[in-house]
């Protein structure tokens, strides 16, 4: 659906992009990460025919944006990060004119906005000036503004900084709802966002991509796939040390204290090894006792960190 | 989230005043606008001939510009500020010479269009790239062209709303005495044709900068030097050399001689080519987001 071929970006002699190359397939939801300034922004714009390249392709459904700029940009829907909305008009109208730019007859300008209104939740402030609207509210505007011609493609910019836990939740869903029909990219630099709805990842620092792959995949070649955590009543320092000794332990680390003796620890295995039945053997042995016991997965956090440094 | 009522036909609530006052204007404005589109007949004809969906496409972004005058204020102080100023201005001699002309008018015009016209033009550009909108407005399946064609025309219009509230000067003047029409006629001709080349010019002048202040005043300057630069006392003081041609140049030395009543094709030409050598410019600054 979307095809990216060696894109480069420079702003003078400030290197943007870096020769950057992926592609989405139909009916996919691709996740953007990356630290603040990485790019992503500018990758965007970039698809979407605000800015144009300094070199590279962008190939949208089979069509080269430098080419065919006007009909590639009628397969897509976008929210820009700062959610620009003219401030003088009310929100009907604001949609209204939308609608029909998007090349919209009358008769479906009016079913389709009230659609996208009960949509993104807007009728109780359909006749307000956008200038009035509180932060959220002007999130949904913004979205209701990009699917309104049905894209093929929806491209959003950090679409839920700013909101409120229930309507990240909201946003979140909706992403997830059009993505099984449609192409979705989205930028965040929320990590759980990310595992929550995305197929695929890619994460982009200094205008390159360090890394891509389904979120189980990122995780999985972090190394440290999984991490125990115990509780357990015993001596602290003789605990530590017995742990420490055991086979095919990385790292042992001293998280929480409870009570006198009664420590929380994390243990971090060598990645495929289940340390579960040894640990508790050795626990036994030792006449402690375990009070806690939990699996973590490594968290998206420690990727992106590893990956971004 | 479901739609409780159909929000086409409810009438508006709250903020009673903005929104009563505003929907007289609104309704004069879409009246205006439809009837442009008559005129344009794109319903008609998009069957025939698709390449009138380019004019669609420039009529719908004009109605969205026309529309953000009359949402602001700005429309009202605007067409307020100018007939005050020209009418005060004019008939404060115009009962001392006693006689029934609108010379003295179009002597003024040009000069309080100066200062309206960069004022009209100032945030068309600058606004759209302060609060980022342009990139809303760019990434939409328009051309930059259809996007500068759109602005020019409703701030072209919208100066003729205004000189068309100032026809209460010629028909005063009808009643007090005998009032000659071709001068009024060519003036205000005269009129449209310059204050659309400030526009153009001022148009090009926002599309370099974000900030509206800068605008305003750059835009300022440029049309007083194009307007003056073709003036006797400018010409007097330069070479003699380039004299025909600054005169030729100067936006003033042209609306002379169409407010005199004379519609010479060499002016109007030169009108055109004018305006249309600033949108060309402002599409190309647009064409390569050169504002930065």
């Amino acid at each position: 659906m979307i095809e990216i071929k060696n894109l480069t970006k420079k702003f003078g002699q400030n290197l943007v992009l870096d020769n950057i190359s992926f592609s989405v397939k139909k009916r996919e939801i691709l996740g953007f990460l990356g630290p603040n300034g990485a790019g992503k922004s500018t990758t965007m714009k970039i698809i979407t025919s605000f800015w144009s390249p300094t070199s590279g392709q962008v190939l949208i459904d089979g069509l080269d944006m430098a080419k065919d700029s006007l009909s590639a940009r009628k397969k897509i829907g976008y929210l820009p990060e700062t959610v620009p909305l003219y401030e003088d008009m009310r929100v009907f109208e604001y949609l209204k004119f939308i609608a029909e730019i998007r090349g919209l007859s009358k008769g479906e300008t009016k079913d389709r906005v009230k659609e996208v209104v009960s949509i993104c939740g807007l009728s109780k402030v359909l006749r307000q000036p956008i200038e009035e609207l509180s932060k959220g509210f002007r999130q949904r505007v913004g979205l209701a503004q990009a699917i309104m011609h049905r894209p093929d493609i929806l491209i959003l910019d950090e679409p839920t900084t700013g909101l409120d836990p229930n309507q990240i939740v909201e946003i979140r869903d909706l992403i997830k709802t059009i993505g099984r029909e449609k192409t979705v990219i989205f930028s965040t630099h929320i990590l759980s966002e990310v595992s929550a709805t995305c197929d695929r990842v890619i994460i982009i620092n200094n205008g390159k991509i360090v890394g891509q792959g389904s979120p189980g995949e990122l995780m999985k070649k972090s190394g440290g796939a999984e991490i125990i955590y115990v509780k357990i009543r015993g001596l602290k320092n003789e605990v530590e040390k017995k742990l420490k000794e055991m086979e095919n332990v990385i790292r042992v680390e001293v998280k929480d204290k409870e009570a006198e003796d009664i420590y929380g620890y994390e243990i971090e295995p060598v990645s495929g090894v289940d340390l579960r039945e040894y640990l508790s053997l050795t626990v036994m042995k030792n006449n402690w006792s375990i009070l806690e016991f939990s699996k973590k997965s490594a968290s998206l956090e420690n990727v992106f960190r590893e990956l971004t440094k | 989230m479901s739609l409780r009522e159909d929000p086409f036909r409810r009438p508006p609530t709250g903020g009673g005043g903005r929104s009563t006052k505003q929907s007289l204007v609104k309704f004069i404005v879409r009246e205006i606008a439809s009837s442009l589109k008559l005129l344009a007949m794109t319903d008609y004809f998009n069957y025939i001939m698709p390449k009138l969906l380019y004019l669609k496409t420039i009529y719908i972004l004009f109605k969205k510009e026309l529309m953000s005058y009359f949402n602001s204020p700005i429309a009202y102080v605007f067409i307020g500020v100018f007939l005050v100023a020209g009418n005060w201005l004019f008939f404060n001699t115009f009962f001392l010479a006693s006689q029934a002309s609108m010379r003295n008018y179009f002597a003024l015009l040009p000069w309080i269009f100066l200062f309206l016209s960069p004022a009209i033009t100032m945030r068309l550009w600058a606004e759209e790239k302060k609060s980022g909108t342009i990139e809303l407005l760019l990434t939409l399946p328009v051309a930059d062209w259809q996007v500068v064609l759109a602005k020019f025309f409703s701030a072209l219009i919208f100066l003729s709303i205004s000189l068309l509230f100032s026809s209460t000067i010629p028909i005063s003047i009808a009643f007090l005495g005998n009032l000659d029409l071709g001068p009024v006629i060519g003036g205000y001709l005269g009129a449209l044709f310059l204050g659309g080349s400030y526009l153009a010019l001022g148009l090009f002048i926002s599309s370099l900068t974000k900030n509206q202040i800068i605008a305003f005043i750059i835009g300022l300057t440029a049309c007083f030097a194009a307007f003056i630069v073709g003036a006797d006392f400018v010409l007097a003081g330069s070479p003699q050399a380039f004299a025909p041609i600054m005169k030729f140049m100067g936006l003033g030395s042209h609306f002379n001689n169409i407010a005199r009543g004379v519609i010479d094709t060499k002016d109007v030409i030169y009108y055109v080519s004018f305006i249309f050598l600033f949108l060309w410019l402002n599409v190309r600054v647009i064409e390569n987001r050169a504002w930065k």
